[in-house]
């Protein structure tokens, strides 16, 4: 085929018709965001994370008591639909006569406080891992996959208690080791699909080109892979805060006084029966949170690859 | 093979016999008219070819027909008649009695047409155990002699392998010894050479023919390639964006191509003492249109050469060349011809 | 099939052996155990008598050596605390740990596996939400709040003088058992009823959504088109040609979820006050009593690898292809 065919101009007729059957394609960023603003569990959860966001970062302007401060003369006050019930302590009081609702807003920001940045360890040590052992193979990958399978094997719960304990309840020790133990999902994700991009014409054209390894790790695949890492991210933060939750209902993550949500279901296990508002309302918060995780995570994985659903 | 009539020549009482199929699919942006009101008739021992690119709808007929459809389509027809039944008002536990029973249907690829986990034999005898209420020894010895017939040379001991063990020649032979081991009488062929190696394909659609030859099935071959049309069959439907655009005798057709769209698919074949360079293959240029949403006029107006305004509005009829050969278009068989021997000429 | 067992089981026993440095390092390197045991107003004399008499004070490789050598006898140290051997403190808990465990998983995939295929076949109807809505919340209830509202709900709304084999006065102490005596491993299966049913809970949203994928995927594949082409009732075409197929890597999670169980135990025997491994693991991992700590852990790692290669062959006997390979 010359030149002069490819260029000439169809017939008058051809183009209108095939104008009629033309429709107008968006870009995939615009189909994302289109399919963003549509999908209802991804706003609910965006909306619900916001909430406590804002909970946990103006908590000192919007908690309506010091969470700290005890007042044995208004011990397990009712909440404000309770019989007794005043506005005062919307929640009620623990058996302290702490209030609950500014304990559940410091709790907030611990439990984001803590997911954020254990997860973000996580991310940093898991992607490392999958990048480095998806794109060099060989050896370097049987490292990866062996790291990740001692990894696996690790009963995190019980490693994460029995340093918790022994360090003696610091919240950066906790967030160090939450880190370190939630980082496989990310290695066996990124793993998979820089396998897949390292053999796509985009990367080889690139190796080709002479550019370095870590020029093409940063510039061709890492940006690949972002939608990924967020999906991921968001359930590994979403166990890290059930996690914590569950050390710290043990007595052995968060200490006392601090106010965390799973500490205050362990301190409200005595009065359980009289008082079940107290066990109801911060794990009501911790299942809100998480379940918000999820379904904006969830949301992000349709939004972006709306095939890869399930 | 119990009727009497059947034992005339192809042409004979039809075995299936479709009317007026179409079929919507429903997608994100409205309706998709996957199959635009498709006719046709095959009889004893007759082949039908369904002819088109990719996308214009031949697998969705014959899916349609086996009433294999997605969920999200819907079949409409006046009726697709196979076995004095009208298999478009059948419902599912009728259909499962005729499938694999008196109907059967070999996909392309058949390296993912056979479960992995079981044997190759477990999945020919189920097809006899279930619609005869064979033993396992009955459908074992059914399965051997019908692995003969495909030409396998120890059928006992492939019986006991599992899919991966063989090669997709083999792995097709076994599709179509399991399709027939009810000994059909409607066999759909959905391009089952295309997966193929080229010597392979060869030996498979040999194997169709004489089968088919054997046990009088009417045979819907689906396929996009021209050269496969001519040696295997009787009749021939050319598909374009869900509609018949040119349906007949393989002679007739091929003879006397009168749709643009057919002609522009024949002169994509390369045929023998045209020298290389100077006549390339042809090719027909645009992409098929949506067929998402209300679709009003000629389909191929887009990428036809004799496109004019009447082409954009209406529907446009099925008409007849001959007894046995109709086409779609406005224009008369004189005038698509008088200007395809003026392409000639050129 | 033998070769591709040995390769792997040579490669669980290295994870093994990495996994046992890494826990035990992982205890040593957390803070000092010498001066936790000793107490906060030990002196550094106390704290050195208590190194040197715990063997603390040797270099940590040879710490680990003399420990792995004992053990490889069978001889896995004795409780700080109750000086009893650890292998026996174990072992006369494994079996509350383990009914625990595979009721839990027996249960989940007995409520998962047909939600899956259910979910599947009704793919993108209310079932399928529905479905989708449990699992995400199932997903998201933590367990000890889960098994307290089961508590609550048992205990109070139905108003019984026991909570399916637990007293109610037992229940409202067991926050300080914690730190009391042994409870009486005196547990009737009643007493199993609850904490089953908190860990199946924990287990069913993953291994649902794996067999809703799997079936989505084997339902449009070409085999099950096939199977649908020969005629095949939906049944058979449901059981026999599609879940054996989607089946496969819910086995693997499914043994992943057990050795997870093992270890989320620790929460619900803490609760339920059942006296198995995980609580036996909290209670030395509050008395630093970290001989027992240190082999709960490798033990459970260890049936974690275990599972995995187990799951790994039921995978092979499951898949013709794999076999070959």
């Amino acid at each position: 085929m010359t030149l002069a065919d490819i260029t000439s101009a169809p017939p008058a007729s051809m183009a209108k018709a095939a104008d009629e059957f033309a429709t107008l394609a968006p870009s995939p960023r615009e189909l994302m965001r289109r399919r963003a603003k549509s999908h209802i569990g991804f706003l609910t959860g965006m909306a619900i994370i916001l909430f406590f966001i804002i909970l946990a970062v103006f908590a000192p302007l919007l908690a309506p008591h010091d969470p700290y401060d005890q007042n044995l003369t208004a011990r397990l006050l009712d909440p404000v639909w309770g019989p007794k019930g005043t506005w005062a302590h919307i929640f009620g009081t623990d058996a302290f006569g702490r209030d609950i609702l500014s304990r559940l807003m410091y709790g907030a920001r611990l439990s984001l406080m803590i997911g954020f940045t254990a997860a973000a360890i996580a991310g940093v040590i898991g992607v490392t891992l999958g990048i480095v052992g998806g794109y060099f193979g060989g050896r370097v990958d049987a490292v990866v996959v062996y790291l990740t399978n001692v990894k696996l094997a690790l009963p995190v719960i019980l490693v994460a208690l029995s340093i918790a304990s022994i360090s003696g309840g610091s919240i950066i020790v906790l967030i160090l080791v939450l880190g370190l133990l939630t980082w496989d999902r990310y290695a066996v994700v990124v793993r998979s699909l820089t396998q897949q991009f390292r053999d796509q014409e985009f990367v080889l054209s690139s190796l080709a080109a002479g550019a370095s390894h870590a020029r093409i790790i940063f510039r061709e695949i890492l940006p690949n892979l972002t939608n990924q890492i967020i999906v991921v991210a968001s359930l590994d933060m979403a166990i890290i805060i059930l996690i914590e939750a569950a050390l710290s209902f043990l007595g052995l993550g968060v200490r006392p006084p601090t106010p965390s949500w799973g500490l205050m279901v362990a301190e409200a296990r005595a009065v359980m029966f009289f008082k079940p508002h107290l066990i109801m309302i911060p794990g009501a918060a911790i299942f809100l949170l998480v379940i918000a995780i999820n379904m904006a995570g969830d949301g992000i994985r349709d939004v972006t690859s709306p095939e890869g659903r399930g | 093979m119990t009727k009497a009539n059947s034992s005339n020549a192809p042409g004979g009482e039809a075995i299936i016999d479709v009317s007026g199929l179409s079929v919507d699919i429903a997608v994100p942006a409205g309706a998709l008219h996957a199959v635009n009101d498709v006719s046709f008739s095959v009889g004893p021992a007759e082949t039908l070819s369904l002819v088109g690119e990719s996308g214009c709808g031949k697998t969705i007929t014959s899916l349609a027909i086996m009433r294999l459809l997605p969920r999200a389509a819907k079949l409409t027809a006046n009726h697709i008649r196979f076995d004095g039944q009208d298999l478009s008002r059948l419902n599912e536990r009728e259909m499962t009695r005729l499938r694999g029973n008196r109907m059967g249907m070999i996909f392309q690829d058949p390296m993912t047409s056979l479960n992995p986990v079981y044997r190759i034999g477990d999945q020919l005898e189920e097809v006899y155990m279930r619609h005869r209420g064979a033993s396992r020894k009955e459908a074992r010895e059914r399965a051997v002699f019908l692995l003969e017939k495909v030409g396998i040379i120890n059928p006992g001991q492939r019986l006991t392998q599992y899919p991966h063990q063989l090669s997709g020649g083999l792995r097709q032979r076994m599709m179509i010894a399991m399709m027939l081991m009810c000994e059909p009488k409607l066999l759909i062929a959905d391009e089952p050479t295309t997966a193929l190696d080229v010597t392979v394909q060869v030996q498979i659609l040999q194997l169709l023919r004489s089968l088919q030859k054997e046990f009088r099935m009417a045979l819907i071959l689906i396929t996009h390639n021209l050269g496969v049309v001519a040696r295997m069959a009787d009749k021939v439907a050319i598909m374009y964006a869900g509609r018949v655009v040119e349906q007949g005798s393989v002679e007739d057709v091929f003879d006397r191509p009168t749709h643009p769209y057919t002609r522009g698919l024949l002169h994509c074949i390369p045929r023998h003492g045209l020298t290389a360079g100077h006549d390339r293959l042809g090719s027909i240029p645009g992409i098929v249109p949506s067929l998402v949403g209300n679709i009003s006029g000629c389909s191929f107006r887009n990428r036809c050469s004799f496109v004019h305004d009447a082409c954009g509005t209406g529907d446009v009829p099925l008409r007849p060349v001959s007894d046995v050969h109709d086409y779609r278009c406005l224009l008369s068989p004189e005038k698509l011809g008088e200007t395809q021997q003026g392409v000639a000429a050129q | 099939m033998v070769n591709f067992l040995i390769r792997r089981l040579i490669i669980a026993i290295l994870v093994a052996i990495t996994v046992s440095i890494v826990g035990f390092a992982l205890l040593r390197f957390s803070g000092d155990l010498a001066a936790l045991l000793a107490g906060e107003n030990a002196t550094q004399e106390d704290i050195a008598r208590i190194a040197k008499s715990y063997g603390l004070d040797l270099p940590i490789y040879q710490q680990y050596f003399n420990w792995v050598i004992s053990a490889l006898q069978g001889d896995l140290g004795k409780s700080l605390f109750t000086h009893e051997p650890v292998a026996e403190l174990i072992l006369s808990r494994l079996g509350v740990t383990a009914t625990l465990a595979f009721s839990a998983l027996a249960l989940g995939l007995l409520i998962a596996i047909p939600l899956g295929v259910l979910a599947a076949v009704k793919a993108n109807t209310w079932v399928d939400r529905s479905a989708l809505v449990f699992s995400v919340a199932g997903q998201a209830t933590p367990n000890f709040w889960f098994a307290l509202i089961l508590i609550y709900v048992f205990g109070v709304w139905w108003r019984q003088a026991s909570v399916l084999g637990y007293k109610l006065s037992e229940l409202s102490i067991f926050g300080m058992q914690l730190s009391g005596l042994p409870i009486s491993g005196s547990a009737t299966w009643q007493h199993f009823i609850m904490p089953v049913l908190t860990l199946a809970t924990t287990i069913v949203p993953a291994l649902m959504r794996l067999t809703r994928t799997g079936m989505i995927e084997v339902l449009s594949s070409d085999y099950v088109r096939t199977a649908r082409a020969k005629g095949l009732s939906q049944r058979s075409v449901l059981f026999k040609h599609s879940l054996r197929n989607a089946i496969l890597p819910v086995v693997s999670l499914a043994a992943v979820q057990l050795g997870f169980l093992l270890g989320g135990s620790v929460i619900v025997e803490t609760i339920f006050a059942l006296n198995g491994v995980g609580f036996l693991a909290i209670r030395s991992i509050e008395r630093i009593d970290f001989p027992v700590v240190q082999s709960i852990l490798v033990c459970l790692a260890c049936t974690y690898i275990f599972l995995t290669l187990l799951s790994d062959i039921i995978n092979a006997k499951l898949d013709p292809r794999v076999r070959l390979s």
